[in-house]
């Protein structure tokens, strides 16, 4: 039966009816995929494209934040570090300053010093003048009594005179010290002598 | 039954009526039996076991995908994941790079008529079914149609009736002589030949396929009980068989391509003004 029916048939003439079936069922197919299908898969690959985007934009805040805190941190330290320079500088002026006000300062003591013993010994020197001055016309007038006195041609007797009145002026420096000079002062004097 | 078994039992019914020989199969594969007749309007409706088969294609398929994307996340499942790299490939391979950046619409239909190709074609080699029903000129043929409908609209729509008819008679960069030729040549094709090898390339594959499958399976079958040293060709035809199937999967798959791809050039040709 299916030969008879092929016999007329022309394969590139199909009956009219088939043509409305696969019409309707083609429109179907494409009405059902184009309302359930598609549109969520276009919904899908949205929601995924912006997944990328929106981690991709996450990632692009992260790093311009963390680019921030390290600029933040850099500048810290680099203000960080000038100030410590500024402060060793400060330091180190000061520094300076200090021991060039102690050099000042000991070399206006020393010149005090200096100047007070200068003064002392002056003032020790001019009350040795004066005393020395003093006893030594005491004794010239002494010396020259004695010399009258006594014969100046017994050489003898003359240098007896003298070696005695020696004698004398070595004890008697030795009893009388003078205030200040002290003892060391006669001391090295006698010993001078001896 | 299917047709190759109701061929074979034409076939055995020919040897028992002792004519002997190989019958070998005729068009008549094609038209099967009617499972019901009824009439509309004066057309005839026939419903064949090809027409089920159809239905079954399009149901089979349409479930698949509104499965696929019922659940549809950001994160795919396998079945998803399926459907989501069959449209994309639609979607971008063909709507987007080949129509250009006026096809992104042209991507449901272009998605529909692919998955809709491919699940009929599909049914050439899906056991008990084993004829794809785009081995009937009919529904490439309306495929085609639509798609001709669809690209000539398009094509008046974006650039102008004048316009599109002007530049599909007169291509420009063509020397004045020569269109006498080229005219003709480029009307018939636009509005003749493209549909109409689009319907054609589709059906032909599918029924030479079709054809190909029950010769070598009858072939076998006949060859096997023929006795001699028949039954060695036999395995060998049973072979071919097998291997046919295998290309015939290819030619499932590249023809929904090719008519999907074509379809989308067309449409291309249609968005954008010839240069």
């Amino acid at each position: 039966m299916s030969i008879l029916a092929a016999e007329s048939a022309n394969p590139l003439l199909p009956p009219v009816g088939e043509i409305i079936i696969g019409t309707i069922t083609f429109a179907i197919a494409f009405f059902v995929l184009g309302k359930f299908v598609w549109p969520r898969f276009e919904q899908v690959f949205r929601a995924r494209r912006e997944a990328i985007e929106g981690g991709i934009e996450r990632a692009e805040t992260m790093q311009a934040e963390a680019k921030a805190a390290l600029e933040r941190y850099q500048a810290q330290l680099a203000e960080a570090r000038t100030e410590a320079a500024q402060i060793r500088d400060q330091a180190r002026a000061e520094g300076q300053q200090i021991l060039e006000e102690l050099r000042v300062q000991a070399q206006q003591e020393s010149a005090r010093i200096v100047a007070r013993g200068e003064e002392q010994l002056a003032t020790s020197r001019q009350q040795v003048v004066n005393e020395l001055r003093g006893q030594i016309g005491q004794l010239a007038v002494e010396l020259a009594g004695r010399v009258v006195g006594e014969s100046l041609e017994d050489q003898a007797r003359r240098s007896g005179t003298v070696d005695r009145f020696l004698d004398q002026l070595d004890g008697m420096a030795g009893v009388s010290p003078d205030g200040r000079g002290g003892a060391t002062g006669s001391s090295v004097y006698v010993q001078g002598d001896r | 039954m299917t047709s190759s078994a109701h061929a074979l039992a034409d076939v055995l019914a020919a040897e028992g009526g002792g004519e002997g020989g190989f019958e070998s199969p005729t068009i008549a594969e094609f038209y099967p039996p009617a499972v019901a007749e009824f009439s509309v309007l004066g057309v005839d409706f026939e419903i064949t076991r090809i027409t089920i088969i159809m239905w079954i294609a399009t149901a089979a398929i349409l479930t698949l995908l509104v499965l696929a994307a019922r659940k549809a996340s950001v994160v795919p499942g396998k079945l998803q994941y399926i459907g989501e790299s069959g449209y994309s490939l639609v979607r971008d391979g063909m709507a987007r790079d080949v129509i250009g950046p006026k096809g992104l619409p042209f991507a449901p239909f272009l998605a529909s008529l692919f998955f809709f190709i491919l699940a009929n074609n599909f049914m050439s080699i899906v056991p008990l079914a084993q004829i794809s029903p785009n081995s009937k000129f009919a529904i490439p043929l309306v495929l085609a149609v639509i798609v001709w409908v669809l690209y000539n609209y398009i094509g008046i729509k974006e650039q102008g009736a004048a316009r599109y008819f002007k530049d599909a008679a007169i291509p420009p960069g063509v020397p004045a002589a020569a269109l006498i030729l080229v005219t003709p040549i480029e009307l018939l094709q636009v509005f003749v030949i493209r549909p109409f090898t689009l319907a054609v390339r589709l059906f032909a594959n599918l029924f030479a396929g079709h054809m190909l499958l029950v010769v070598f399976s009858l072939g076998a079958v006949y060859l096997l009980t023929a006795g001699g040293i028949f039954p060695l060709f036999g395995v060998a035809s049973f072979t071919m068989a097998l291997l046919m199937t295998f290309f015939e999967l290819l030619v499932i798959v590249l023809q929904a391509y090719v008519f999907t791809v074509l379809t989308a050039t067309y449409l291309n040709g249609a968005v954008e003004p010839a240069h």
